[in-house]
């Protein structure tokens, strides 16, 4: 505000210089991240001619022709069914285990407890390839040796999944669980209720915005892991991440029709995310900050 | 903080006679009931980190001395052992497997270090720019996630168009309406390619720092930067005493974080170049992804593995080791 910089300041007020740079920096990083968002949303209502040659910042003509025909150049509906499955249950199950393990590191002392913390947290840290072919094997020959198929089945990506949201939704649910005064549970435990009573009806309700947080964490991972869905998924159980690139044939790739898919496949967890984010924010920094 | 604290006061409540496992509570169940309970709650947790984590990397390491090669897929006990045979032709690095390698590593250790380094500085500067309150701040805080929260695949897809030769929009920002280049380049193969690679990392890896750091900033008493104001601080000596001393901890933990997940990032790659990474832009997950699935090598890819595995423990130790001295240096 220009008018007030004559007048004396507070000592807290900015000085014009840190203003100037101030819009000038947040302007240019704002472009920098909107420029993708708006070739994403824009390119979707763009007729196929106008992708296919130069590109042009405004379309000739708008049209929704793209949202409907990416339902029928690939089985997009099947590819969301397939992810929403795979990450849905992921995120459930993940959150669940979370949950009871946070809980045993956060309320008890116990031989071991510090190597499962920093052994669970360091699996988050090795690269996926390493696991990524002992596992595909591993997932090949319990299906030889029981018949029970994880290679290739949504249930075997449901439990790789799951797994790598693990170790960092254990580690912020202490953080949360740490935060909820002892006095509750134990009162509880006065009150004649188990541990796991006390967990249930005191811990978890207290947590709430903990938990939603470490399940769109887990929901997140899930929805857009590529590595192990190239690998371990086929026709029948491929999810939304490989089947994207169905979009490009060999004579023509449909680029208004890829934007508009990224952009229904992007839309459930941007939201999310964006509505819950403060929660996230405060579990990872809760984490970070020990 | 406050979980520092708390885990702390675990310490303490604990009772005496019964030191390991003891839940305190006046009811008196079992012993053993109550000794065995948080190991039950850990089961899932362990049984499902075991047989996805753990177990596989123990057979990779296993592997990585076979001669694991696509006849043995079916039943990988029966290939042959090798010795160390598969880490000699990783590290040969006269002839060509080892040679790709080394390259490989030496582009992604170049990548990693920009693109954190990148990260790192545009996050925090984008942090501190907005640590006041200002009209637009919440929905601006918003805007700036999108990049974390849109699926990698959906993102880097975008990009891909936007490197498009003919009809992408950096072609013709740069050659049609800047007039910059000559002819057209190509962004998705030859040289150019890191660089592609470099801006779609950092511009989907930067708001990761940033909220980490806007975080960690709002921790800052404001009572400090009232005081030094008031002692005659300028805006820059306050950013010198005062926030960036503060962030050190924050730092320590987001620096690390970036590092790993940058250095063994597999999505961004995969996505914007498909099975066959540039060479300028052979990150080393996907080189190794390559020399496994394409060869079905497994035996000399899960060599790569394990020494890449042995690079970051390394690297992660001396800088934990590191970074922690200096905190204490800092801090006596």
């Amino acid at each position: 505000m220009p008018s007030t910089s004559y007048a004396p300041r507070s000592p807290m007020a900015p000085p014009r210089s840190f203003l100037w740079s101030r819009r000038i920096f947040l302007t240019l990083l704002t472009g920098f991240v909107l420029v993708p968002v708006y070739v994403m949303v824009s390119s979707s209502l763009k007729p196929l001619a106008d992708v296919s040659g130069k590109f042009r910042w405004l379309p000739s003509g708008l049209t929704i022709r793209p949202y409907i025909d990416i339902w029928s150049t690939v089985p997009l509906a099947k590819y969301f069914v397939n992810s929403l499955i795979v990450a849905g249950s992921a995120t459930v199950c993940s959150v669940g285990i979370a949950v009871f393990a946070a809980y045993a590191v956060s309320r008890y002392d116990f031989r071991g407890k510090r190597v499962f913390t920093v052994t669970v947290l360091s699996t988050q840290m090795f690269p996926g390839i390493l696991f990524l072919l002992p596992l595909f094997l591993l997932y090949v020959n319990i299906g030889n040796a029981t018949g029970l198929a994880l290679f290739g089945s949504r249930g075997g990506l449901i439990l790789t999944y799951l797994t790598f949201s693990l170790p960092f939704s254990i580690w912020m649910l202490i953080g949360y669980f740490d935060s909820v005064p002892r006095d509750l549970d134990e009162a509880a435990l006065v009150d004649g209720c188990g541990p796991l009573g006390a967990l249930i009806r005191i811990v978890v309700p207290a947590a709430i915005p903990g938990i939603v947080a470490v399940a769109v964490y887990a929901f997140m991972t899930a929805w857009g892991e590529v590595l192990f869905a190239s690998v371990m998924t086929n026709d029948t159980t491929r999810t939304l991440a490989v089947g994207l690139q169905g979009y490009s044939t060999l004579n023509d790739v449909y680029w208004n029709q890829i934007m508009a898919a990224s952009l229904v496949v992007s839309v459930p967890v941007v939201a999310g995310f964006l509505l819950l984010q403060r929660y996230l924010v405060t579990g990872l920094t809760a984490g970070a900050v020990k | 903080m406050t979980t520092t604290t708390a885990s702390a006061g675990t310490g303490e409540r604990t009772v005496p006679e019964s030191s390991p496992g003891a839940a305190r509570g006046p009811r008196r169940t079992g012993r053993t009931r109550r000794i065995g309970l948080p190991y039950l709650l850990l089961l899932p947790a362990l049984v499902l980190e075991l047989l996805v984590h753990l177990v596989p990397m123990a057979i990779g390491i296993v592997m990585s001395f076979k001669e694991l090669t696509q006849f043995y897929i079916r039943d990988w006990s029966t290939a042959p052992w090798s010795g160390f045979g598969n880490y000699r032709i990783s590290v040969d690095f006269n002839a060509p497997v080892g040679d790709a390698l080394l390259h490989s590593f030496l582009v992604t250790v170049g990548f990693t270090l920009l693109s954190v380094g990148l990260c790192w500085l545009i996050g925090t500067v984008a942090a501190i720019h907005m640590q006041d309150t200002f009209r637009g701040r919440g929905l601006l805080r918003a805007l700036f996630l999108v990049p974390y929260a849109l699926p990698v695949y959906a993102a880097v897809i975008t990009w891909v168009f936007m490197f498009q030769h003919d009809n992408g929009l950096v072609n013709h920002v740069l050659h049609d309406q800047l007039h910059l280049t000559d002819e057209p380049s190509f962004w998705l193969i030859g040289n150019n390619s890191f660089v592609a690679l470099l801006v779609v990392s950092v511009w989907k890896g930067w708001p990761f720092a940033f909220l980490i750091v806007m975080a960690a900033l709002q921790n800052i008493p404001r009572e400090l930067y009232e005081a030094a104001a008031l002692d005659g601080a300028g805006l820059w000596q306050q950013l010198r005493r005062i926030t960036l001393p503060s962030l050190r901890s924050v730092n320590q933990v987001l620096v690390l974080v970036l590092f790993l997940w940058t250095f063994n990032d597999f999505n961004t790659p995969y996505v914007l170049f498909g099975r066959a990474a540039p060479e300028a832009a052979d990150l080393i997950s996907v080189h190794i992804y390559q020399a496994s699935f394409v060869t079905w090598n497994f035996g000399a890819g899960s060599a790569m593995s394990v020494l890449l595995l042995l690079f970051l423990l390394v690297v992660t130790g001396v800088y934990l080791l590191g970074t922690s001295r200096g905190r204490k240096t800092a801090d006596a």
